[in-house]
């Protein structure tokens, strides 16, 4: 049923209607270890693609522009943002979303210490910076609380601050060093 | 970040114990479901149509070519939605879609579905709207001198949209007497919440009448209510469940257009409609942060002792009334709480103006007064040859008090707070001390734990809790209260598993819903944990002793020998387990009992005897204090946080790692809005609607912040507890601009303090002219004549 709205609008005030086309692709890509294939439009973007494709909701956005951070996700193990990466240019890579970076079972450390730390609030920065500094603890295994700042710059969070999460970067790194085989986080602090 | 001095009750298992939060696991795993997550079948999409304009009549609205593109459903507009809502009663002034006239740029004129959103954007390209553009008014100044259309038909002359003017105590006597009175006025900008999470809702229409939202809220029970009304259906038959909030900060606090629009075309439809909004659409629904004109006036002995104090506030509401009324009387609250003033003058005013509403956001009304009082009050202690510590020491309000305004202080850890942050810092040995460029500054305020009066009145519960409990030992909690990323979850299950003595894993919770039949007002006033929790413990302490009372008859032991432990019914005084936690529930179930209980939480009755004694009373303060410590660039105007100690009394810390998450993220929004957010406009336009040009802190901007923990215990708190979430940013701000005048001799009386205004106030300084930046006159209001209030007996005297 369509609910319509009519008056006499001014000849002025006329507009184009000819509707949006485009050119559909075929993109083969590996998300969270496993082959996928996708079809879409030349247009779409890796965010779109994993979110409304794939189901793969983990994966937030704040602004679409690439300016906060929240769809950041590895691309060969490199951050990116999914907002502003074409689903196109991940032709036979390798994508990583926070629910392929570990599970509640088997969790990445970054994961065990953001619990731990109270690093999420909303939690809805959350995936993006968890991806971020797994690529930059992949990259630099012991850095200093600057070079955690730094890499966390692009990532915005409205919650915490950072200090939970800086410190919670800096405590999975000394898990790894410690060789931690990533313990589930006891309620005890 | 460091924390010291959190007391530990030995005799508590969970609370005031570091625990992670209870949604930890979800978030950290991409599995926790916010709004636009959530999946539906057979889902359509909406847009809105927003106004170009600022101000202006709609003419006609053409969809003819917009429906006829295949793929678009429906298209409706303010005829669909012709039952005004507002989230005050006496501010009934939105419509989900407008009707008749447009009041800012970003004002939603029509709505669009369809199949998918390219094509609902597409289509929308194609709705067209016939406008007669009217002058809008962007300024207070503006809207107070206007000639042309009002914005509102029925608001008050010039655009005026709320007026008070209050009186307690002799003020005309405390400033003849007064041996230095100090006038000063201040400017604090408008910003948003920018909750990293932009709106999102899911509406669905049963075809047997019932109607669900599903919506990143701060407060379903209230979006209920304003569904029903602007689409005429029976509360009973509209749903509200807030799904996992990606941040709140006020922002989501009240019914918002893409709701009520997602539901009246779910209705036309048959069909779950979702619309959510892009940031640029988040900063044109704003309802963030007033900008505010402060005016502010006092007395003192030449001990510093204060004697009276004159507050006048021009709040500047945007287009629509919002919160507006709360706003404004919020502006005039707090100052009485924080400091004895034994004379208080109050004269607040809000004014429309066609820019996208203002509402509440984090601190709610107060902190742009309370910049202004901090500021202030470092003047004055200037002016009398004091240190800023000492002239807040001097004038704290006491515990267990009444102020002159009629609030009740209960629990009050103010100079704790002060002198804890006072000795962190060094501060003394700093202030003044410093190399220039370098300096530091001191702050401090108050805030509510929760409103003590609901937003429509009524005089039922703030909040239900109900707990049921089935013989495999689950424990199932059921609230409406709604986390937003603050841990209001958490905290729930905290406490019921204190009382029953079970882990957090064992609590089931259901929460942010309002088909739960257990209402909760929602995220806002920093109510949760003190009225929710409150709620909570009154339940499970019912299920406790329906459960020892069940086990003692079978035991033949009396109740008061018996605790709940560590999932185990003991014995108090050898902690030794008799009976384990499902047995117990199996006996009490067998002896007739069905294993439920409920707690209720309504405050204390606290107003005042006066209009508008509603705002500002709560069962119990939270106090902070702050100094911050700041690098000045001289040749920039930069100004550098580099270090911030914060104090914060919000009675006993239930969860320290979490209260020091609020503070923290308390502590990063007040340097926001200190130094580089601002809601601008550049003539009816946002100046810079995106993530990128409305500059918030980033990790890199973030100084060190000290979190010390003041843990007064509150006798009405659930556990002693009180707020938290709101309180530490308001002594951020000023204890900046103070910090800055001592690295650079220059005051900034105006908010944020960017590198202009720093290098203004450097330059009139290097020009022997006053080293002041702020502003010069105040908006020309008339307030109304002032109401006279007698002081509750036992308020200070001069
Ligand atoms: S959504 Fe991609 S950077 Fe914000
Ligand atoms: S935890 Fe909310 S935005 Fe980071």
């Amino acid at each position: 049923m369509k609910s319509t709205i009519v008056a006499t609008v001014p000849p002025a005030l006329q507009v184009d209607d000819s509707a949006p086309g485009d050119r559909w692709l075929t993109v083969d890509m590996t998300v969270n270890g496993v082959p996928r294939m996708l079809r879409a439009p030349a247009h779409r973007t890796l965010l779109e693609a994993l979110r409304e494709d794939l189901g793969l909701t983990g994966t937030k956005h704040g602004c679409e522009l690439g300016e906060c951070g929240a769809c950041t996700v590895l691309v060969d193990g490199q951050p990116r943002l999914g907002c502003l990466t074409l689903l196109a240019s991940v032709e036979g890579r390798t994508v990583t979303t926070v629910e392929g970076l570990g599970t509640t079972a088997e969790p990445h450390p970054l994961q065990v210490a953001f619990v731990d730390r109270g690093a999420a609030q909303c939690g809805y920065c959350t995936g993006g910076m968890l991806l971020t500094a797994a690529a930059l603890l992949a990259d630099n295994a012991d850095p200093t609380e600057a070079e955690v700042r730094a890499a966390l710059a692009g990532n915005l969070c409205r919650c915490t601050g950072y200090a939970s999460i800086v410190a919670a970067v800096r405590q999975a790194a000394r898990m790894v060093a410690g060789g931690a085989s990533h313990p589930r986080s006891g309620a005890q602090g | 970040m460091s924390s010291t001095g959190s007391t530990r009750t030995p005799d508590f298992t969970i609370i005031g114990h570091r625990r992670s939060k209870v949604d930890a696991w979800p978030k950290v795993t991409g599995r926790a479901n916010y709004a636009d997550d959530l999946p539906f079948a057979h889902l359509l999409y909406a847009r809105l149509l927003r106004s170009p304009h600022a101000h202006a009549r709609i003419r006609a609205i053409d969809a003819t070519r917009a429906l006829a593109v295949p793929g678009v459903t429906a298209v409706i507009s303010g005829a669909d939605l012709p039952v005004p809502y507002g989230i005050l009663p006496v501010s009934q002034d939105e419509h989900g879609l407008a009707v008749d006239k447009v009041r800012f740029v970003g004002d939603p004129v029509a709505a669009i579905a369809a199949e998918d959103e390219e094509t609902a954007d597409h289509a929308m390209g194609l709705i067209v709207v016939d406008y007669d553009v009217l002058t809008a008014c962007m300024t207070v100044d503006e809207a107070l001198s206007a000639t042309g259309d009002p914005i509102h038909a029925n608001g008050k002359a010039n655009n005026v949209h709320k007026r008070v003017a209050l009186e307690f105590g002799a003020v005309e006597a405390a400033f003849e007497a007064a041996a230095h009175v100090r006038e000063d006025l201040f400017f604090y900008g408008g910003s948003n919440h920018l909750a990293l999470e932009e709106h999102a809702a899911v509406a669905e229409y049963s075809p047997d009448g019932r109607l669900t939202l599903w919506s990143s809220t701060q407060t379903p029970h209230y979006v209920q209510r304003a569904l029903a009304k602007a689409l005429q259906l029976p509360e009973r038959r509209v749903r509200v469940v807030a799904s996992v909030i990606g941040g709140g900060f006020g922002g989501k606090t009240e019914a918002l257009p893409h709701e009520v629009a997602a539901a009246r075309l779910a209705m036309i439809t048959g069909r779950p409609v979702k619309c959510r909004l892009s940031r640029e659409e988040v900063f044109y629904s704003h309802r963030g942060r007033h900008p505010m004109h402060v005016q502010l006036r006092a007395a003192a002995r030449v001990d510093g002792t204060l004697t009276g104090l004159h507050v006048r506030t021009v709040l500047d509401g945007g287009a629509y009334g919002s919160y507006g009324v709360a706003s404004t009387y919020y502006s005039g609250a707090l100052p009485p709480a924080t400091y004895r003033l034994p004379a208080y003058r109050f004269e607040g005013a809000r004014v429309f103006t066609n820019k996208p509403p203002c509402g509440p956001k984090r601190g709610h009304g107060t902190p742009q007064p309370r910049f202004g009082l901090e500021v202030l009050l470092d003047k004055l202690a200037e002016d009398l040859g004091l240190d800023p510590l000492a002239i807040r020491l001097k004038n704290l309000v006491a515990e267990d008090s009444v102020t002159v305004n009629h609030l009740r202080v209960t629990s009050c850890g103010l100079r704790a707070c002060l002198e804890r942050v006072a000795d962190a810092s060094g501060f003394l040995d700093k202030h003044r001390r410093l190399p220039r460029g370098e300096g530091v500054g001191l702050a401090a305020s108050c805030y509510l734990s929760g409103a003590a009066l609901p937003i429509y009145w009524n005089g039922l519960p703030h909040t239900t809790v109900h707990i049921q409990a089935d013989r495999t030992g689950t424990v199932h909690v059921a609230c409406g209260a709604t986390d937003i990323g603050q841990g209001s979850d958490s905290v729930l299950a905290s406490l019921v598993a204190e009382v029953l003595g079970l882990d957090l894993v064992d609590i089931q919770l259901d929460t942010a819903d309002t088909a739960l039949a257990a209402v909760d007002l929602g995220s806002y006033s920093s109510r949760v944990t003190f009225m929710m929790g409150n709620a909570a413990l009154r339940a499970a302490e019912n299920l406790r002793e329906q459960v020892l009372c069940a086990v003692g008859r079978e035991l033949h032991l009396p109740t008061h020998r018996l605790i709940l432990h560590s999932g185990q019914v003991a014995l108090r005084d050898e902690r030794s387990p008799i009976m384990s936690w499902p047995d117990a529930l199996q006996l009490t179930q067998a002896s007739g009992a069905v294993l439920a209980a409920s707690g209720t939480y309504a405050p204390p009755p606290l107003a005042g005897p006066y209009k508008g004694a509603g705002v500002g009373p709560s069962p119990a303060y939270s106090y902070s204090a702050c100094v911050v410590h700041v690098n000045v660039d001289a040749e920039t105007g930069q100004v550098v946080p580099s270090e911030v100690w914060l104090a914060h009394d919000g009675g006993r810390a239930l969860n320290p790692t979490q209260v020091e998450g609020q503070i923290e993220g308390g502590v990063y929004m007040g340097l926001g809005e200190a130094l580089w957010e601002e809601q601008s406009f550049r003539g009816p336009l946002h100046a810079g609607p995106t993530a990128l040009d409305y500059k918030t802190p980033t990790a890199l901007d973030m100084p060190i912040v000290h979190c010390l923990l003041v843990e007064t215990d509150d006798r009405e708190g659930p556990f002693g507890a009180k707020e938290v979430g709101q309180g530490p940013l308001l002594p951020v701000p000023p204890a900046v601009a103070n910090a800055v005048y001592d690295a650079v001799g220059v005051r900034v009386d105006e908010v944020p303090i960017t590198p202009d205004k720093v290098l203004r106030a450097l330059d009139r300084q290097a020009r022997g002219q006053p080293a002041r930046h702020g502003p010069r006159r105040f908006p020309d209001i008339a307030y109304p004549p002032l109401t006279v209030v007698e002081p509750p007996a036992g308020a200070p005297q001069l």
